[in-house]
């Protein structure tokens, strides 16, 4: 593949390759780069322009990959919508193990020698990849890890969160609960992201918890947890279980009989799971920045796209990694990104259409946007979500202020 | 707390132990028969599921699936024994552990190159999708009884084909003495082939019934998997009996430490901070009792006769 590209490159002719290059500064590099390689390949025809070259390090494999590919296919789609040929994107699958992610992060840096990297689907791989990857001057962009430090007192210029610092949702759940029921029952995984979701969540619920527990990471079995919900005379469930966790848990509360509202984050509600639980989940209350309803011109381009191209509906995943790399993109044509201080400037202004609608970036690089409340729907006969409410507008995380940006 | 509340949990538990015993049955039966480390195991696992799942969409009957379950799971068992694990019996421990985690890594990317990343759409029959109610006040879920209920008749079915019939008496005498089996005419190869099909099927018959209960996904055996050796480990390796309690002691251990050990820490500490502790607790809590096991009895509760 990444030959076909290199190849692809050298036949496409000077002119075509330059035409999106527009500051003068890019243009002597282009021609010195021009000129050292005409050195090196002798008379070897038109010689080859430095493509931007993007490392996504991303899910592909394993009990997580539908995140990941999800992730990859909103990505590409928006780099092959842009029919900009300069951008050289080399994808590689990180089997969501944190070692496998620095390894792969060292050798994009190091022998790819790319300038972004991206892709990042869990916080524990973000934090073992990011602090390194931008201490060595290169650019990372979150599709969808938030992990609460890199907002706060690991913050750095070279990074920039696309998709929501990790309390954000579930602080918008909070909210909304708090409005809405009097006694709910919270229960998240025992593990990192999974305290921050029920600190998230307190931090805008302030009535009375029927209950708070801790599950195992990767449990399947929540039928002792849904007794102990029965039993609390809850009014309502909030949960936080990612992945197939989620799964387990709505299909065995829709089983078990219980009908006390359930509500969450929109990780367990995304349209990469609902096929999933199926009719379990209808009804189910669920925050999130994107839905694919939201009323803009570009939401409905890319969904339209992403449906032709893909033959299924795009997840929030997909709608994050297509708003990170149409910002990628639109930061491209301000700033070479070798220029790192024009590049990070241009990035920050954050000057694209989001399918979000509005979008802009905090003082900490991280989102500033609305969260909304969703609920699962059946329209004929897939299950998807549509938009009941805005929980929150224009909406920071609560760690900007321990950055020092 | 009441004793609706307990009786349930410890219902969650036993069935989370019938749900280990089909695993742990396979594992033992192979280790103990054939001395074998079969780490594919999860992965039969797996397969019974998404064929459940597959057959359940296509024709709208989970009966089917099951069934289909039991077979696709005891077809890829003898696929994989002829192929690969038959190479396998007079290499040392080590040459099994790879291999069959090759396998896992084929089978894994094998299903994800089948079926896509996505997880598999996949819920109770029908029939069974209600609650009974208890003695005591207690209701419980009709579907989980029958998972109850099929671990029972699985234990009473193995223990009668092991001590009654004559294919148990070859299975009993192949543990004890290979060679000798097979000088008394008894095909040794075909009799490894169906202990260990039928070991898969058992694998396979777990994962369609869970997989009803939970996401059908890649990777979804190699939990399960980790909990079934740790139950054959306490049990006594090959011994189909000490799988059937090993198996009910870590569910009913595990279900009520996650139940009980967040509400003990709260009386001399915060909710929040009792949950944490309590839960941290609970998830080491059968490793701890796997390891007291060991350090009184180091063969297990019911060693095998070896």
């Amino acid at each position: 593949m990444k030959l076909f590209a290199q190849l692809r490159e050298r036949l496409a002719g000077p002119h075509e390759r330059n035409a999106t290059r527009q500051q003068g500064e890019t243009f002597m590099k282009g021609v010195l780069a021009a000129g050292l390689s005409a050195l090196i390949f002798g008379f070897a025809g038109p010689a080859m322009a430095e493509p931007v070259k993007i490392g996504m390090i991303t899910t592909l494999s394993g009990g997580g990959a539908g995140l990941g590919v999800d992730a990859r296919d909103g990505f590409m789609l928006a780099i092959e919508e842009s029919g900009n040929n300069e951008v050289e994107v080399v994808i590689e699958d990180d089997a969501q193990k944190p070692e496998l992610a620095v390894q792969i992060a060292d050798k994009m840096i190091q022998s790819d020698q790319v300038d972004i990297l991206t892709g990042i689907i869990w916080s524990n791989l973000a934090m073992a990849v990011v602090p390194n990857a931008v201490n060595q001057g290169v650019f990372y962009l979150s599709v969808n890890a938030g992990p609460s430090q890199l907002a706060g007192s690991m913050c750095h210029e070279n990074y920039f969160n696309v998709a929501y610092q990790n309390d954000n949702f579930h602080e918008a759940m909070g909210q909304y609960a708090n409005d809405t029921f009097e006694k709910t029952f919270i229960l998240a995984p025992n593990y990192p992201a999974g305290q921050d979701s029920l600190t998230g969540f307190k931090r805008y619920y302030k009535k009375e918890l029927a209950g708070e527990v801790y599950t195992q990471l990767g449990q399947t079995d929540y039928a002792a947890e849904i007794a102990q919900i029965r039993a609390s005379g809850a009014d309502s469930v909030f949960f936080f279980l990612p992945g197939g966790m989620g799964i387990a848990f709505t299909k065995q509360y829709s089983q078990s009989g219980l009908d006390i509202p359930l509500t969450g984050p929109a990780f367990s509600f995304s349209q990469d799971v609902l096929p999933a639980v199926g009719e379990a989940a209808l009804g189910v209350k669920n925050s999130a920045s994107w839905s694919k309803d939201l009323d803009n011109a570009a939401n409905k381009a890319f969904v339209e796209a992403f449906q032709a191209k893909y033959d299924r509906l795009p997840s929030v995943y997909a709608a994050q990694a297509y708003d990170t790399a149409r910002l990628i993109l639109s930061a491209l044509e301000k700033a070479s990104v070798k220029d790192k201080e024009a590049f990070r400037a241009a990035l920050k202004e954050a000057d694209f259409d989001s399918v979000r609608g509005k979008f802009s970036f905090n003082s900490n690089n991280h989102p500033v946007q609305d969260i909304y409340v969703r609920e699962v729907v059946k329209e004929g006969d897939v299950i998807t979500n549509r938009i009941i409410g805005t929980a929150f507008t224009d909406h920071k995380d609560a760690y900007a202020a321990e950055c020092g940006l | 707390m009441s004793a609706a509340l307990f009786i349930e949990q410890l219902l969650n538990g036993l069935q989370l132990g019938f749900m280990l015993f089909l695993m742990a049955a396979g594992l033992t039966l192979i280790f103990g028969v054939m001395g074998l480390i079969n780490l594919a195991h999860g992965s039969l696992y797996m397969v019974g599921a998404f064929a459940c799942a597959i057959v359940a969409a296509a024709t709208g009957s989970f009966w089917l699936g099951l069934a289909a379950s039991l077979a696709a799971a005891a077809a890829a068992g003898a696929i994989i024994e002829v192929l690969v694990i038959r190479r396998l019996y007079a290499r040392d421990h080590l040459d099994q552990v790879l291999a069959t985690f090759a396998l896992i890594l084929i089978f894994s990317e094998g299903a994800r190159w089948l079926f896509g990343s996505f997880p598999l759409y996949l819920d109770i029959p029908s029939a069974l999708g209600g609650a009974v109610r208890l003695p005591g006040g207690a209701t419980y879920s009709a579907y989980r009884l029958a998972i109850i209920g099929i671990g029972i008749l699985v234990a009473v079915g193995l223990w009668l084909l092991v001590s009654k019939t004559r294919l148990g008496m070859r299975i009993r005498a192949g543990e004890s003495d290979r060679e000798m089996v097979a000088a008394l005419g008894v095909d040794i190869g075909l009799l490894y082939t169906l202990v260990f099909a039928l070991g898969a099927a058992l694998a396979g018959l777990a994962g369609a019934m869970v997989g009803a209960l939970q996401s059908v996904q890649v990777g979804m055996g190699e939990p399960v998997l980790i909990l079934a050796f740790v139950v054959i480990v306490i049990g006594g390796i090959g011994s189909i009996k000490g799988a059937l309690v090993g198996a009910l002691l870590v569910g009913v251990t595990d279900t009520l430490g996650r139940f009980l050990l967040p509400r003990g820490f709260e009386l001399f500490m915060g909710t929040s901070d009792a949950a944490t502790v309590g839960a941290a607790i609970a998830s080491m809590l059968i490793y701890l009792v796997m390891a007291v096991v060991l350090a009184v009895r180091p063969q297990g509760l019911f060693p095998a006769n070896r």
